[in-house]
């Protein structure tokens, strides 16, 4: 009886595990490969993501108290990827640089590729402090909203709001002094 | 918000476009997660049947568990703590050092707690 209830709520667990994954896979990578600036690393650390995510899924839902749980996946992704760059003392490649390889891939690419606007927009995020560029990668490609930002940055959500103005301040900017060099 | 601001928003909604992720990574995962299942509760039977082979290896450590609060219980916790670090130098296998902490159990429970 004891065990059946075990296996009953470990598949249960299973279950919403498969249902977060599904629904949260697209973010994950979409983040990494923001993050990371190439497909081959984005995969690595979305795999590493949800491997963590599993061994601690339990808890996580324990302490949730029933709150969606993607700023816990994408605060796993951005802690792996703070290690990532440690252990291999390298700096985030631009999204730019891999834009020849990306675009033979991915749409989101070919529709940057050929729009120097979103291709500098794109070169300017990455200029930005890691906190900025990460809000806006957040905000932007994941669409997440202040407070689901400042649950995966462990931050306030007033915190977050001035972060993410911040971010775009500074942004516009860089862009604004590019186009000048340009000009 | 000015209308700079919102325009450069609305190039960076573009160009931060969600990314898919390739369709074999989708797959791999779930099998790598799958995999993981089943060996997380291939490993749990094997070890269970391993550690319940031979009934007197486990009665005493489950009468220990069950008066867990003791002193006698802690003290027994304590010294098998102590053994488990080295065997897990000895045990080439979680199973053999499973089955090792079990039998330490055993033992202790006996030394210390010998009417149990």
């Amino acid at each position: 009886m004891g065990d059946d209830d075990g296996s009953k709520s470990k598949a249960e667990l299973d279950a919403r595990f498969t249902e977060l994954y599904r629904a949260h896979l697209r973010d994950v990578y979409s983040y990494s490969y923001y993050r990371v600036g190439n497909h081959h690393d984005a995969e690595d650390l979305t795999e590493q993501t949800f491997l963590q995510a599993y061994r601690h899924f339990e808890r996580a839902m324990r302490e949730s108290n029933g709150r969606p749980l993607r700023p816990w996946l994408i605060r796993i992704a951005h802690n792996l990827a703070a290690n990532f760059y440690r252990d291999r003392s390298r700096k985030p490649e631009s999204a730019i640089e891999d834009a020849g390889v990306i675009s033979s891939v991915h749409t989101t690419e070919s529709l940057v590729e050929g729009r120097e606007e979103l291709q500098s927009i794109l070169a300017g995020v990455a200029q930005l402090p890691d906190d900025r560029r990460e809000a806006l990668i957040m905000r932007f490609a994941l669409g997440m909203d202040n407070r689901e930002i400042a649950r995966a940055l462990g931050r306030t959500d007033g915190a977050t709001k001035v972060l993410l103005h911040r971010a775009i301040r500074q942004l516009e900017g860089i862009v604004a002094s590019s186009e000048d060099t340009q000009a | 918000m000015t209308s700079g601001a919102a325009h450069l928003e609305a190039l960076l909604r573009e160009a931060l476009s969600p990314v898919e992720p390739p369709a074999d990574l989708a797959q791999r995962l779930e099998l790598t997660l799958v995999n993981l299942t089943e060996l997380a509760q291939d490993e749990l039977e094997s070890w269970e049947l391993s550690a319940m082979r031979d009934p007197r290896n486990w009665a005493r450590p489950v009468a220990a568990a069950v008066i867990g609060t003791t002193a006698g219980t802690a003290l027994v916790l304590l010294r098998v703590r102590a053994r488990h670090r080295s065997r897990k130098a000895e045990s080439s296998s979680l199973r053999q050092l499973a089955e090792h902490t079990l039998h330490d159990i055993a033992e202790e429970t006996r030394r210390i707690l010998p009417d149990r």
